[in-house]
């Protein structure tokens, strides 16, 4: 059933979070939090070489220690063969996952996990990692992205060779493959155009930054079951993981996933949990592992920072006729950045005839890259809308006038392929056109940033029950873990279904042993995918409670109505009966046909894509570059709010760690290679009193292929910032940044420059 | 395993015997704000350390003759609570408050903020323009230096193995005096100082500065007292040939390194604007007119 144009009573209201209480007084059980009797504590021993071969692991002291149960290497996990894995969130390999958890043959970035051990103690265990013999032999390390695309950088890998050119090279580099998108023809449309902006930028890979470091515990018992309690973005991706990087059944693996404190895309693979399985199989002990920050830092994966050119050609009147854009994204030391997105994304949003995108895959010796909200997408509009701004200006055009002339609209074709259909984009730009903040003068001192952001949002595979208790209250189980609040909009989808207070349905993540396969949380996909998976199963509840009606009225089951959460006659013909309530029927069901209960699992397609715009006022202190955000409007199309303040939730914390991205994020590496800021002091994400308020303005375009309209949200809102910040400290200091972090000491020095 | 001994002596002699016949590291205790992270991280492995709280005299402000004593234990936020240290010192008081956030303030001491001999510590520039001195006791006696004899370098002081600081004394305050702090950090709060500088003024009834110290943090391997910055102000109203001035001895006097946290150019430059801005702060003060505080 489709409830867009119905009248709603839950569906868009803000109940309290149910999972709220738990964690605000400490009682949320996160896999740190884990404990079991006789639990050891795995510690893992890192390389702090950028690139070097392992000559030899040397144990036998570390084993030799007392208190020390199990220590393992790569030898204890079976080699893979190179196949590529549909499990997580972005391409990845298992192959590489798996020396990616455990260093096979070259420790390939400074923190590359080489050994493991499990003892009694964590200090016990930092003891053994002490003693553990590594021989190295030190290789050249190369860390900046174009560096590493240079005929001369030290290879990462010999059997890499660059996929996507013709003729297939026949040495092995770092470039892991080229991608292009091509649509009409750019050079001709260049050559139509009357004015031209190029730009080359450049950004910084940034950590997701999640407050919980990751975490497990896990059980390898002597029959062969393995139980894992892990902090994750999708315990079903963890089981698949752990199964073949260790050659399991998934029948053997249960997991059972805790709350998680973050994940941002950065919890879609896995570091962890095979390694502590692996142990626990050597030593037949529970076994818990949890990062530091500095670990946390050290290892696991950010986005890719970038290098990227771009061109674009426009008539007098805004009419934008070509657009090119090279786009080099850091893999991190195994391939599989984002690229592909990042060559869709930037351009996606406008109505272009003539499009060339050249997107490159580069490793080099840092961590491999993970998810992070959008991936891609942030990076490519960053140089997409910083080049619109400077057309704008070189037009003498509105930006937001620029961007209505272009603007994507349903029918228009993009340039890698697919049609847009359903879309509100257009709906965005009126809503920013009619703002007050975008109405407003722009402050004395003060600049005025507009960007964009686009992103497709996905569907998938998702499983969802739900249970009517026995005293008529619900509970809806599903396989996705909650990092956004989907637990409250989950329930409230199935209360408003079944026509009850949303606080009568309870709604939990269930295990991999206690739910249907559910694809994990990312892609902005839980509210859309499991969302209606929980609808259908929720209808088919009710087909099920008429079904009970009817059968106690002795009625057909057509006669039978479902309203405000009871069962009444459809009419004066269906005969005169008290209408039949949720409890009342819960208690009769014995003889009804017994328990009460629906699941339903989907492959969920027709994810409608979400648009945004975010304006944003900036001073700059022009003696220390300092910038301040002073007002920041983000508005986003979100098809439907179901919960609206876990959407605004979204949206202004996208747009947080877009203001870190753009102002003080970075990797800062010592000539070694080596990462010299792995820590929160130095790792500068914005701390509360560097983020003002940001309004979040829901624009309503419901999306036909969900039940309720709604389109994924969490993704879009951290696009736009580091342009938005971007075009307003180019209004209101006169200076494009075109390298990121634009922090105070580079404004400062572009300030001078520009100065003379 | 190597042990770990915590003592918490209720007299100075008794600090100073634990101190002076320990084997192995000793280290003294304040806040633990610096100590505790350090021992965290493996940074240091103290054998000993000694908790001066429970001493008495060590947390408490006094007043004696017009100056004020310190206790060296004295939590930020008690100094920050105390009015007349507000009305003399606002300077010494802001940059105290600077340090971390509510919490690391119900710990933090300005002796550990200048023993830890941070470069980039933020009460130790306010402390060395204040002309603080600061009571050291130890096997040999008492001692009572100028604050900026205690640090010798990155995370090194002068104190001797037995030695702690017991107080600090700042001097009376004649009319028209005042002070003020100001550090650059690229974020708003909880972060480590870029460059930080500490300035104190007398003036005359004309407004014409007639003493004046000036200390820079964050510019070279310890805080630094900038005698020339502050010749540029004895004489001299604060207009903008003096700020100039100012600026330019401030930017010869800063001699830092390239780091994460900030580049030679950059810092040498904001060590300029900072010494204005501070300047410009502490000349209304000491004048009357009403500032907030620093952050
Ligand atoms: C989250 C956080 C934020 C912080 N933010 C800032 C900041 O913004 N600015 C800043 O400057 N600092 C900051 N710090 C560092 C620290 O809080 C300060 O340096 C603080 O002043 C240290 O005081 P303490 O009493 O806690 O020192 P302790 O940790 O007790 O001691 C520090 C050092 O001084 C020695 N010591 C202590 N007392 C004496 C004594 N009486 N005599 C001789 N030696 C002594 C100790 O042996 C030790 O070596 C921060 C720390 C944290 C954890």
């Amino acid at each position: 059933m489709n409830y867009i144009d119905t009248s709603l009573k839950v569906v868009g209201t803000r109940p309290i979070r149910p999972d709220g209480v738990d964690k605000v007084t400490g009682r949320a059980v996160f896999a740190a939090d884990t404990r079991a009797a006789g639990m050891l504590w795995g510690k893992v021993l890192r390389s702090p070489h950028a690139h070097a071969r392992i000559v030899s692991i040397d144990t036998s002291k570390a084993e030799a220690l007392a208190g020390v149960h199990a220590v393992v290497t790569a030898a204890d996990f079976p080699e893979i063969v190179s196949e590529e894995a549909f499990v997580g969130e972005g391409p990845m390999n298992f192959r590489d996952l798996s020396m990616n958890c455990m260093a096979r043959g070259k420790a390939l970035y400074e923190g590359h996990a080489l050994a493991a051990v499990a003892a009694t103690t964590q200090e016990i265990a930092d003891r053994a990692l002490a003693l553990i013999d590594v021989q190295y032999d030190v290789l050249p390390h190369v860390i900046d992205v174009e560096a590493a695309m240079a005929d001369d950088a030290p290879v990462l890998h010999d059997d890499l060779f660059t996929a996507g050119v013709d003729p297939a090279p026949t040495k092995p580099s770092n470039v892991a493959k080229v991608v292009t998108f091509r649509k009409g023809d750019a050079e001709a449309g260049f050559a139509e155009a009357d004015v031209i902006v190029e730009g080359r930028y450049t950004t910084q890979p940034v950590h997701q930054a999640y407050i919980e470091p990751h975490a497990c515990m896990a059980t390898y018992a002597p029959d062969g079951q393995v139980s894992i309690h892990s902090s994750s973005q999708g315990h079903f991706m963890v089981r698949a993981y752990t199964a073949k990087l260790l050659g399991l059944n998934l029948s053997n693996i249960r997991v059972n996933p805790a709350e998680i404190g973050g994940g941002f895309g950065g919890k879609t693979l896995v570091y962890l949990e095979p390694v502590a399985v692996a142990l626990s199989r050597k030593c037949g002990r529970t076994v818990k592992m949890q990062m530091t920050r500095e670990e946390v830092f050290r290892a696991s994966g950010p986005t890719s920072g970038a290098a990227m050119e771009i061109k674009i050609g426009a008539k007098k009147d805004g009419t934008i006729v070509a657009a090119k854009q090279i786009l080099k994204y850091q893999a991190g030391a195994f391939p599989g950045s984002p690229i592909g997105p990042g060559c869709m994304c930037g351009f996606a949003m406008y109505d272009l005839p003539n499009v060339d995108v050249v997107g490159y895959d580069v490793v080099s010796n840092r961590p491999k890259v993970a998810a992070y909200r959008a991936p891609g997408a942030p990076i490519t509009s960053f140089a997409v809308e910083c080049a619109l701004d400077d057309l704008a200006l070189k037009l003498d055009l509105d930006p937001l006038t620029l961007r209505e002339k272009n603007a994507a609209k349903n029918g228009t074709k993009t340039h890698y392929g697919p049609t847009h259909h359903n879309i509100g984009f257009t709906a965005v730009l009126d809503a920013v056109k009619a703002h007050p903040h975008w109405k407003s003068p722009v402050k004395e001192g003060q600049g005025r940033g507009l960007a964009c952001g686009f992103w497709f949002n996905i569907g998938g595979e998702s499983s969802a029950q739900v249970h009517v208790n026995e005293d008529g209250t619900v509970t809806a189980a599903t396989g996705s873990p909650d990092i956004g609040g989907s637990r409250a909009s989950i329930g409230m989808m199935v209360a408003e279904v079944l026509g009850v207070p949303p606080t009568t349905v309870r709604t939990i993540v269930a295990d991999t042993a206690s739910i249907g396969f559910t694809f994990l949380t990312g892609g902005s996909r839980v509210t859309f995918a499991t969302g209606m998976a929980a609808t259908q199963a929720a209808e088919k509840v009710v087909e099920d409670l008429k079904r009970r009606a009817a059968q106690t009225w002795e009625i057909p089951v057509e006669a039978v109505e479902w309203k405000d959460g009871k069962a009444y006659p459809a009419g004066s013909n269906a005969g005169a009966f008290e209408p039949l309530d949720l409890a009342t029927l819960a208690l009769k069901s014995p003889r009804t046909g017994g328990p009460i209960i629906a699941e339903v699992s989907v492959n969920a397609q027709g994810a409608g894509p979400g648009f945004g715009a975010h304006i944003c006022d900036v001073s700059v202190d022009r003696e220390t570059g300092q910038v301040t955000i002073e007002r920041y409007t983000a508005v986003q199309d979100v098809g439907k709010a179901i919960h609206p303040s876990y959407v605004e939730g979204q949206i202004q914390g996208g747009a947080a760690q877009g203001i870190g991205w753009a102002l003080n994020e970075e990797y800062i590496y010592n000539d070694k290679g080596q990462m010299e800021n792995p820590g929160f002091l130095d790792y500068r994400v914005p701390v509360a009193s560097d983020v003002p308020m940001i309004e979040a303005v829901l624009v309503e375009v419901p999306n036909p292929r969900h039940p309720f309209g709604a389109r994924g949200v969490g993704e879009v809102p951290i696009i736009p910032p580091m342009a938005a910040i971007g075009n307003a400290i180019r209004r209101a200091a006169g200076v494009r940044m075109h390298d990121l972090p634009m922090s105070p000491p580079k404004l400062r020095a572009a300030l001078d420059a520009a100065s003379g | 395993m190597s042990g770990l001994s915590y003592a918490a002596p209720t007299s100075v002699d008794e600090a100073v015997k634990l101190l002076a016949g320990a084997s192995g590291l000793a280290k003294v205790l304040s806040g633990g704000t610096d100590l505790l992270v350090q021992m965290r991280s493996g940074r240091v492995k103290p054998d000993l350390i000694v908790d001066t709280k429970k001493i008495p005299g060590l947390i408490g402000i006094r007043e004696e003759n017009g100056s004020y004593v310190i206790g060296a234990a004295t939590p930020g936020a008690m100094v920050e609570a105390h009015a007349g240290m507000k009305a003399a010192w606002p300077g010494v008081v802001e940059a105290l408050d600077l340090i971390g956030s509510t919490q690391i303030q119900g710990r933090c001491t300005l002796a550990g903020n200048l023993c830890n001999a941070s470069p980039a510590a933020d009460s130790v520039p306010a402390l060395f323009a204040a002309g603080a001195t600061a009571v050291i006791v130890g096997g040999k006696g008492r001692r009572e230096v100028p604050v900026e004899q205690v640090p010798v370098g990155p995370g090194r002081t002068s104190l001797g193995k037995d030695e702690f600081i017991l107080e600090f004394r700042l001097p009376p305050r004649p009319a028209r005096s005042s002070d003020a702090y100001l550090r650059f950090i690229p974020r708003t709060e909880m972060d480590i100082a870029v460059v930080g500088c500490g300035i104190s003024v007398t003036l005359d009834d004309k407004g014409v500065c007639t003493t004046a110290r000036v200390a820079l943090g964050a510019v070279a391997p310890t805080v630094v007292l900038v005698p020339d910055a502050a010749q540029a102000l004895v004489g001299h109203k604060l207009d903008a040939d003096t700020l100039a001035k100012l600026d330019a001895a401030a930017q010869a006097a800063a001699k830092p390194i390239n780091d994460k946290r900030g580049t030679i150019e950059y810092r040498v430059k904001v060590a300029g604007v900072l010494a204005r801005r501070v300047a410009a702060i502490a000349f209304d003060r000491a004048q009357g007119f009403v500032n907030g505080k620093a952050h």
